[in-house]
């Protein structure tokens, strides 16, 4: 392979992983600083990428469209609505246990899923929303793809930051106090609820940011691109590999995680053509059981996370 | 008139197969304390069991069918010996979690085995029969029939046998049921092959009234997983119950819906009755 | 040769110890029971000669064989039944089907030991068929125990059996712990009630803070001053 073939795959390859990255900040959110089991992460994903295509696509008579607003309001409106959509859920099920939050997360992606590929007006259903306009292209002569890397990377290093500002801010803590021990901050008069759905918005909105920056990087999306297989179970494992409750590990695992998955298709894509459908349930089941195996023998990821220690007022801290 | 009875109809057909589904989900819960999420993936292995057995050694359905739940009820075990035993010490939603990747791995299983088109255990259209007025298909007789049968069948073992008491012992207190000298591991290793054997026939059964594809129990988890809490998790009356409401819901909400809509409709009894009375009709476990 | 013999016991849950160097036996026949503050460590002394909690220290003898740290459902095949405070029958299943999982580990016919709980608690002769959980707190007492003599054990632990039970039933299920030592069982009974207790013991301990403090014969115990006004209420 040439080395101008092998930089843009690089490129490829390192743009995915940051919008996995991005996945993987915000799940964590849910699950490691709450506990919160979301396995409709492809829903907030797809909301976030269609409202983002939505507002800044030209005028079409297939879909909704031809507010042609800037890249970054198409950002700021996938974020809002998906965290919308995370808002309701959380508030219906913030009385339930994880289990019913995990059904109900299943139901919400399954719900969003039928909405994007039947509601044509909206969507253009299967057929997807092609065009989707990519900021900053034709500023450098083949530059797009390293350009668009760029403000990739941009938005991870935000994001990052932004979550371990966070991390050990009063409000994470409590939350991660939540999640050892729901009964003690409940005793102590605090309102889990509220930090529970807070939690589960944030996370969610960051994954609507994920999907809107996926949207603008492919230019093209249709509902079979947010199937489950690459919108939430990859995420899932690229969170528990990497460590739970650690946004490093978020990072780490999407990495790790995405070689993976596209090393696999690198060495599937070889074989004929009689192969490939078969090839690609292997893939799915190899990362399956990588996602088992690492449940059982290193649960707590490649880099485990290092608790911060709950400190007195930090609850009032967090509240106010 | 006769066309909503018909309609109900089609939905207690349907309403058996998340029946036999769910049943085996709550007894799941009741006794390991977490939802399955392979279950669906279940349904799906018994189903191919079956077309392996039909359309490659080319047996009878009737022999079949419950060498397929056999065969079925082996491969929950051995997942439950080598994955979920494991991590039963650990919370139960790691548990859950590791049924995610289980479900991920029996589909794509299936799918490397038999590809992703659609199979049918027979060739040929079936003519509906006249029942009371009503048409319906000589194989969804079947699978009301075959559904009630395997129901009462199961009411017998969870209240004549030793094992069926222990098993719902168990699901009451599983500490007590330790403390009494049961042998709790072998009375879960019986609970995931009922659950499972009843998994393989709606699987079948679901095979049979519609066609069978890699993902078909992926798509029908979640009436599942609304049956059984709608009966209240745990409740094995309760999954028949909230079964056949889903199922016949589900085929009325044709009338007003589009039909690709169907899953939603399950979601949406499932979150009324999250928010309305979370325990399920019947009050399942906590 | 003791029945039971619980030698210089430490231990307790996870990692901090609330039993330190507890010493007690149980001779055939006998009724003893352990009193004692809140906290003692009452339970958690019965919980560790079961094999619920694990012992750092210390050895528990059965019949002299060393069982110190058997699982339960082994401890039980040996000849010791645990009834525990709370929880402690089968809310969903019949009496009748509670008592035939406390014979789970059983083959044989169970007739005449069902029929020997029955005699034990004729209350419940015309319970059979009711689920446990809708029985009172006392009936459901008797249920307990009736399920832990299905096994024929020749000790029988019992968790404060008087626990949440009006004083009429307090009395009644004591006289019945009377009965079922009558029948050969040793019994070892933690219990909050301690005057009463100790007047239908043998032998009495009293554990304050996980550790011994006094051991003597029940009619000492009760007669004794200083442990009267200490732990028996005055």
């Amino acid at each position: 392979m040439e080395l101008a073939g092998l930089l843009s795959y690089l490129v490829f390859f390192l743009t995915m992983a940051g919008i996995y990255g991005i996945l993987a900040l915000g799940l964590n959110v849910q699950w490691g600083y709450t506990g919160q089991i979301n396995i409709g992460v492809a829903a907030f994903f797809a909301v976030g990428a269609y409202t983002s295509a939505i507002l800044t696509t030209a005028p079409s008579p297939d879909h909704l469209g031809g507010f042609g607003l800037p890249f970054l309001i198409g950002i700021l409106g996938g974020m809002l609505i998906a965290g919308l959509l995370a808002l309701i859920v959380g508030l219906i099920t913030q009385n339930l246990r994880t289990d019913y939050l995990a059904i109900a997360s299943i139901g919400i992606a399954e719900i969003v899923r039928l909405f994007l590929k039947n509601e044509g007006w909206l969507t253009n259903g299967v057929r997807g929303i092609p065009s989707i306009p990519k900021p900053l292209s034709g500023l450098l002569d083949n530059g797009d793809a390293l350009l668009y890397l760029l403000i990739i990377l941009a938005f991870v290093a935000l994001i990052y930051l932004g979550m371990q500002r966070l991390f050990h801010s009063p409000w994470v803590r409590v939350l991660r106090a939540i999640r050892a021990n729901e009964e003690a901050v409940h005793a102590a008069g605090k309102n889990v609820l509220r930090f529970r759905v807070e939690a589960f918005v944030v996370g969610s909105m960051i994954m609507g940011i994920g999907g809107a920056l996926y949207a603008h990087f492919t230019t093209f999306i249709s509902p079979g691109a947010f199937d489950p297989m690459f919108g939430t179970f990859l995420v899932w494992v690229m969170l528990i590999a990497g460590g739970s409750g650690n946004n490093r590990g978020a990072l780490l695992g999407a990495v790790v995680i995405w070689a993976v998955w596209s090393g696999t298709e690198m060495f599937t894509s070889q074989l004929p053509e009689a192969f490939v459908t078969r090839a690609s349930a292997l893939r799915i089941f190899l990362i399956g059981l990588l996602l088992e195996i690492i449940l059982i023998t290193r649960p707590q990821g490649l880099l485990p996370e290092k608790p911060p220690k709950l400190r007195h007022g930090d609850e009032d801290q967090a509240s106010s | 008139m006769p066309e909503i009875l018909q309609i109900v109809v089609y939905g207690i057909v349907l309403g058996c197969i998340i029946s036999l589904g769910a049943i085996g989900v709550s007894l799941i819960f009741g006794i390991l304390r977490f939802a399955h999420f392979a279950h669906g993936d279940l349904m799906t292995v018994g189903a191919y069991f079956a077309l392996f057995g039909v359309a490659v050694i080319g047996l009878p359905m009737p022999i079949v069918f419950p060498l397929a739940m056999i065969a079925c009820a082996l491969v929950a075990a051995g997942i439950d010996r080598i994955l979920y035993r494991p991590l039963r010490r650990a919370s139960p939603i790691i548990m859950l979690i590791s049924s995610v990747g289980t479900a991920l791995m029996l589909r794509s299983l299936v799918q490397i085995l038999w590809g992703p088109d659609n199979k049918i255990y027979q060739a040929g259209i079936e003519l509906p029969i006249s029942l009371l007025g009503l048409k319906i298909k000589p194989t969804q007789v079947t699978i009301v029939l075959g559904a009630l049968a395997l129901v009462v069948l199961l009411h017998l073992f969870l209240h004549r046998t030793k094992m069926g008491k222990a098993m719902r012992a168990l699901s009451d207190n599983m500490d007590l049921a330790r403390i009494s000298g049961i042998n709790t591991e072998r009375v879960i290793f019986w609970t995931w092959v009922i659950a499972a054997m009843l998994a393989a026939a709606g699987g079948i059964f679901l095979g049979m009234d519609t066609r069978l594809n890699p993902i078909m129990g992926w798509r029908i988890l979640l009436p599942v997983f609304a049956a059984a809490i709608l009966g209240g998790i745990g409740s094995f009356y309760g999954a028949i119950v909230g079964g056949l409401v889903i199922g016949i819901v589900q085929e009325l909400s044709t009338l007003f819906l589009s039909p690709a809509y169907k899953p939603a409709v399950a979601f949406a009894i499932m979150v009324v009755m999250l928010i309305v009375r979370p325990r399920g009709i019947f009050g399942g476990k906590e | 040769m003791s029945l039971l013999l619980v030698e210089n016991i430490t231990g307790g849950y996870g990692g901090t110890d609330i039993l330190h160097g507890v010493s007690l036996q149980v001779e055939p026949g006998e009724i003893v029971s352990i009193i004692g503050p809140n906290g003692a460590g009452k339970s958690t002394a019965m919980k560790a000669v079961f094999g619920l909690i694990a012992i750092r220290k210390g050895m528990v003898k059965f019949k002299n064989q060393v069982i110190t740290g058997l699982r339960p459902d082994l401890v039980v095949r040996r000849g010791i039944c645990y009834v525990p405070q709370e929880h402690n029958v089968f809310p969903s299943l019949t009496v009748q089907e509670n008592l035939e999982m406390g014979a789970f580990v059983r083959n044989d016919d169970i007739s005449g030991e069902i029929g020997q709980v029955f005699e034990l608690f004729p209350p419940l002769k015309d319970k059979r068929k009711v689920p446990a959980g809708n029985l009172s707190g006392g009936q459901r007492q008797m249920v307990a125990m009736g399920r832990a003599l299905m096994l024929k054990p020749e000790l029988l632990l019992l968790d404060e059996p008087s626990a949440g039970l009006s004083p009429l039933f307090i009395d009644l299920i004591f006289e019945r712990v009377q009965e079922i030592n009558n029948l050969g069982v040793g019994i070892l009974m933690v219990e909050q009630n301690a005057k009463q207790a100790l007047t239908f013991s043998h032998r009495g301990y009293i554990l304050v803070m996980g550790c011994n403090r006094y051991e003597d014969t029940a009619e000492n115990l009760l007669a004794n001053q200083e442990v009267a006004e200490m732990f028996l209420g005055g």
